[in-house]
């Protein structure tokens, strides 16, 4: 099997555990680093494809997904930061003010 | 040997995530083992034949956002555990399901649909090719992420700082 057809699905494995990652655990901070996963594995999969077509413009997607991921990191953490000073917890369930 | 490395790699980058996931006692250590994923799928990146985006993706991921991570993480202090086992089984098991069924879904829909490999011209992934194809076809795109990290940058210094008054 080609390189580039296992790196496609390694790239799904990867964003299954992500997935999981992001709606299983509880700390803040582990659910933010699943969503930097999951960006990761659809990195990989832009790459792969780059390279299955031989064409580079999927690369220029990975370079802006990686600028999203450190604007979102940015952002992200200030948010908990900022939770973490009103509740003392990184725990997402004490954070449950718009929870339905 | 090509085949070798990237099984390699591709093991670490799942141990790395699986340890990230499942580790609920200490919040740097997942961090670090988010570093291993991360350099594995830099490592895969390489084989690939994207050799910037590989270097970018160690310098920034590796470098930069998991250093952001545990600064985070030791500013506020978490090394106790403030998690017990969850009571909430349900999600997890709802969790696991899901995890399971997307890879399942997605070895159904991609099996023997992906295009053969295409040969490679020459230079491909290099510095050369990337940044003219950025700096050419994609110069729009390329300025607004200037602005859009410009508006991150603001927007975590309003949300992190401390009330003034």
């Amino acid at each position: 099997m080609d390189l580039a057809h296992q790196a496609v699905l390694l790239s799904g494995v990867l964003f299954a555990i992500g997935t999981v990652g992001a709606l299983v655990r509880r700390n803040i901070i582990v659910i933010l680093m699943s969503i930097e996963l999951m960006l990761n594995a659809v990195n990989l999969a832009f790459v792969a494809f780059s390279r299955i077509w031989a064409h580079v413009d999927g690369q220029i997607f990975v370079l802006m997904v990686i600028v999203v991921a450190a604007a979102e990191v940015a952002v992200g953490l200030g948010i908990v930061i900022a939770l973490f000073r009103n509740r003392e917890s990184i725990n997402v369930e004490d954070a449950s003010l718009l929870k339905w | 040997m090509i085949q070798v490395l990237f099984s390699l790699f591709a093991l670490l980058a799942v141990i790395g995530a699986l340890a990230m996931v499942l580790n609920v006692r200490n919040t740097i250590a997942a961090a670090l083992s988010l570093v291993v994923t991360m350099i594995s799928l830099g490592g895969i990146f390489v084989l690939l034949e994207a050799h910037l985006v590989a270097v970018i993706q160690i310098m920034v991921y590796a470098g930069a956002i998991v250093v952001v991570f545990l600064f985070v993480v030791m500013l506020l202090n978490l090394r106790r555990d403030v998690f017990g086992p969850s009571g909430q089984r349900l999600t997890k098991a709802l969790g696991a399901v899901a995890g399971v069924w997307l890879v399942y879904r997605l070895l159904v829909l991609l099996e023997g649909r992906l295009p053969a490999t295409q040969p490679l011209p020459d230079g491909f992934g290099g510095y050369r090719d990337v940044g003219m194809a950025l700096f050419t076809d994609f110069l729009l795109p390329f300025e607004v992420t200037s602005l859009l990290l410009l508006a991150a940058i603001v927007g975590a210094i309003v949300l992190a700082k401390r009330r003034l008054d």
